[in-house]
C-alpha cells in the first residue's frame, strides 16, 4: 500500500530531518510513527502527502511513484486530519465535511447524502449539518475532522497528533471510536504521536524514530517484550515495561523455577517426607529425564497408605499445564478460574520447567505497584506466599 | 430661511450637479482602488514576508505626501481634470486597502491553510474558499476608511479642475460667501456619513455567519 524506499530529508546542506527510512505499511494497517519531538515523525508524514518533499529516495501509494503524481489529485485522494483540527470557521458543518467531494465536483445531493452517511458513523443527528464549528465542543470538532478526512473515501489516511489538543477523557472516548471506525471501514492510517499510551492503544504497527532515524519497527506487543535498545526502553518507560509486562510477558520469565518435586519411583513414606519438609501439601512427579508425569497430594497418600506402594502406581496423570511462552495474562486467569493454586510449565515434549502460583500473581502486582526496585524484598515476600499456597 | 430657499433657487440645480460629481470622483477612485488593491493584497501573501513588508513600506510612504501635491504632481502627467483628479485620489484609497486587505489574510489562521492545502486545494482554490471569506470583514473595513479619506479628499480635485463641490466651497472661501462654503461641506459631510453607514452595513452583510456566531 504505501512504501518508503531509502527516503531523506535534508534541509540546508547538511542537516537530515529524516534520513534513510525505508519501511512498508500493509493495507488496513495502523501505523503509529512515535518519538520525541523534532525525530522527524510528523516530516516522515508530510512527505507521504507532499506537503513536505522528500530529497532523496521513493515514497510509493499502490506502487506508484508519489513524486511523479500531481500533488493536488495525490491529496485529495489521501485523508489528512491535524491537531489543530482546522474545521473552516465559516463553513457549515456540511460544507466541512463535504469539501474534498466539493473539490472532486460531486454533485450537491450527493454531496449531502454523504454528509449524513458520515455523521451516522459517529452517532451525531443530521441537526449538526448547518451548524457552525464554532457551536461544537472541541471533541465534536475533531470527530467533524475526521469525516472531512473520510468523505471521498481515501483509502489512505493521515493524522498529525489528532487528538493531541483535547482533553483526556475526550480523548481516551475517540481513541476508540477511531480505533473501532478504521477497523469496520479497513482504511490504511499513518497516524504520528508522542503519546506512548495512545500509540500502543492505537498501533498494529509502531515505528518508532529519533533524530530522523528508524530504530525499532514493530508491533506493540514485539516493541515491549524486546525493546530494540535502551532508547527505546526509556521512551516506554520502565513504569509502563513493568506494568504491561502481565500483558505480554510469557510465563517463562515470571515462573518458580524450583517446583516442588518427586522421581515417580519414590515411596509414598518418602513423599511424605519432602511434603513436611517442604511445607506443601502436594508434589509434581516426574521421571527421571523431567518429564512430567503428574502430581500427587496429601489426599492421595492418606488413602494409599498401607499398600506401600510408590508415587508411580498412585499419581494421576490428568493435569492442566501450561506452555512456557504462553502469555502470562492469560495463564493467571486461567489459574484464577480452575481455582487450581499452581499450574505447571512445561516445554514443547512435557518436560517440567517451573510452576506458575497464585503467588506469581502477587508478584505482578506488587511490580505494578512499586515498580522493580527491590528485588530482594520480593523474593522473600514472594516465598513465604508460596509455601502457604502450595 | 427665506436665504435658503433663495440659494437653493438659483444654485440648486449646480449643486446637485456638482455633488454628483462628487459622488462620481469619490466612487471611481474607491472601485479603481479596491480593484487595484485587493488582489495586491493577497499576492504579497504569498511572496516573501519582507518583500510584502517593503512594498507596504512605500505605499505607506506614498500616503504621507500631501494630498495636494499629489494632485499637483499628477499635472505635468495627466494635464487637468476629472481624471487626473481620480487617478491622484486612487493612489490615496490604496493604502487603506491594502494594507487592511495583507493584514487580514495574514491573519488567517495558518492551521486552515495547512488543512486547505493538505486536504488538496489548489492555491487559488484556498484563495476563494478560505482566505477571502475570513479576511473579508478586514478588507470590507478598509474599503470603509478609504471611503470617508476619498470623500474629504475629492473636494481638493477642484484644484485641479476635477469639479465636484469643492468648486463650491473654494468659490466661498475665495469670494468669502459663507452660503457657497456651506453648500459645499454640508453635502460632503452627510455624503461621508452616507458611505460610513452603508458600508458598515455591507461589512455586516459580508460577514460569513459561522464568524458572526464567535463574537
Amino acid at each position: 500500500m504505501l512504501k518508503f524506499e531509502n527516503v531523506s530529508k535534508i534541509y540546508s546542506g547538511n542537516h537530515y530531518a529524516v534520513q534513510n527510512l525505508s519501511f512498508e505499511v500493509e493495507k488496513g494497517e495502523f501505523i503509529v510513527f512515535i518519538g520525541p519531538s523534532g525525530c522527524g515523525k510528523t516530516t516522515t508524514m508530510k512527505m507521504i502527502n507532499r506537503l513536505i518533499d522528500p530529497t532523496e529516495g521513493v515514497i510509493s501509494i499502490d506502487d506508484k511513484d508519489s513524486n511523479l503524481q500531481d500533488t493536488v489529485q495525490l491529496r485529495r485522494d489521501i485523508g489528512y486530519v491535524i491537531q489543530q483540527i482546522g474545521l473552516f470557521p465559516h463553513m457549515t458543518i456540511q460544507e466541512n465535511v463535504t469539501l474534498v467531494p466539493r473539490l472532486l465536483k460531486w454533485s450537491k445531493e450527493k454531496r449531502k447524502e454523504r454528509a449524513k452517511e458520515l455523521l451516522k458513523l459517529v452517532d451525531m443527528g443530521e441537526e449538526y449539518l448547518t451548524r457552525y464549528p464554532n457551536e461544537l465542543s472541541g471533541g465534536q470538532q475533531q470527530r467533524i475532522g475526521v469525516l472531512r478526512a473520510l468523505a471521498a473515501d481515501p483509502p489512505l489516511i493521515l493524522m498529525d497528533e489528532p487528538f493531541g489538543a483535547l482533553d483526556p477523557i475526550t480523548r481516551d472516548t475517540l481513541q476508540g471510536e477511531f480505533k473501532d471506525l478504521q477497523q469496520r471501514l479497513g482504511k490504511t492510517i499513518v497516524f504520528v504521536t508522542h503519546d506512548m499510551d495512545e500509540a500502543l492503544k492505537l498501533a498494529d504497527r509502531m515505528l518508532i524514530l529519533k533524530d530522523g532515524k528508524l530504530v525499532q519497527i514493530g508491533t506493540p506487543d514485539e516493541i515491549l517484550t524486546e525493546p530494540a535498545n535502551e532508547f527505546v526502553e526509556e521512551f516506554i518507560g520502565k513504569e509502563r515495561l513493568i506494568q504491561m509486562r502481565a500483558n505480554v510477558e510469557t510465563v517463562e520469565h515470571m515462573m518458580n523455577k524450583h517446583p516442588v518435586t518427586i522421581h515417580e519411583s519414590a515411596s509414598l513414606s518418602v513423599a511424605i517426607q519432602v511434603m513436611r519438609e517442604k511445607r506443601v501439601d502436594s508434589l509434581l512427579v516426574t521421571d527421571s529425564e523431567g518429564y512430567l508425569k503428574g502430581y500427587v497430594d496429601i489426599e492421595m497418600i492418606e488413602s494409599n497408605r498401607n499398600n506401600n506402594k510408590t508415587i508411580a502406581d498412585i499419581h494421576l496423570t490428568k493435569i492442566h499445564t501450561v506452555h512456557k511462552k504462553a502469555r502470562l495474562r492469560d495463564s493467571i486467569s486461567r489459574i484464577l478460574k480452575l481455582g487450581a493454586s499452581y499450574v505447571p510449565v512445561v516445554d514443547d515434549d512435557m518436560r517440567l520447567l517451573g510452576i506458575l502460583t497464585r503467588a506469581t500473581l502477587v508478584d505482578v502486582v506488587y511490580d505494578s505497584i512499586w515498580g522493580h526496585e527491590d528485588p530482594g524484598k520480593e523474593d522473600q515476600i514472594a516465598a513465604t506466599v508460596e509455601e502457604s499456597v502450595l | 430661511m427665506n436665504t435658503l430657499i433663495e440659494f437653493l433657487e438659483v444654485h440648486g440645480g449646480e449643486m446637485i450637479y456638482l455633488t454628483w460629481q462628487h459622488l462620481y470622483i469619490t466612487l471611481s477612485a474607491l472601485f479603481l482602488g479596491t480593484i487595484v488593491a485587493v488582489p495586491l493584497g493577497i499576492l504579497l501573501n504569498k511572496v516573501p514576508r519582507k518583500f510584502g513588508q517593503f512594498i507596504i513600506g512605500i505605499v505607506s510612504i506614498m500616503q504621507t505626501f500631501p494630498s495636494l501635491a499629489i494632485l499637483a504632481f499628477v499635472i505635468p502627467f495627466l494635464g487637468i481634470g476629472q481624471g487626473p483628479a481620480i487617478f491622484a485620489l486612487f493612489i490615496y484609497s490604496l493604502l487603506p486597502i491594502l494594507r487592511n486587505t495583507y493584514v487580514g489574510i495574514r491573519g488567517v489562521d495558518p492551521a486552515l491553510n495547512e488543512s486547505g492545502k493538505g486536504m488538496g486545494m489548489s492555491a487559488w482554490e484556498r484563495v476563494r474558499h478560505v482566505e477571502l471569506p475570513l479576511a473579508t470583514p478586514v478588507i470590507m473595513s478598509g474599503i470603509r476608511l478609504a471611503s470617508v479619506y476619498l470623500v474629504g479628499w475629492a473636494t481638493l480635485a477642484s484644484y485641479i479642475g476635477g469639479g465636484g463641490l469643492g468648486d463650491f466651497i473654494f468659490n466661498g472661501l475665495n469670494l468669502y460667501q459663507p452660503e457657497f462654503i456651506f453648500a459645499g461641506a454640508i453635502p460632503v459631510t452627510l455624503m461621508a456619513l452616507l458611505f460610513e453607514l452603508t458600508l458598515s452595513k455591507m461589512e455586516k452583510g459580508m460577514t460569513p455567519n459561522g464568524l458572526k456566531a464567535a463574537a
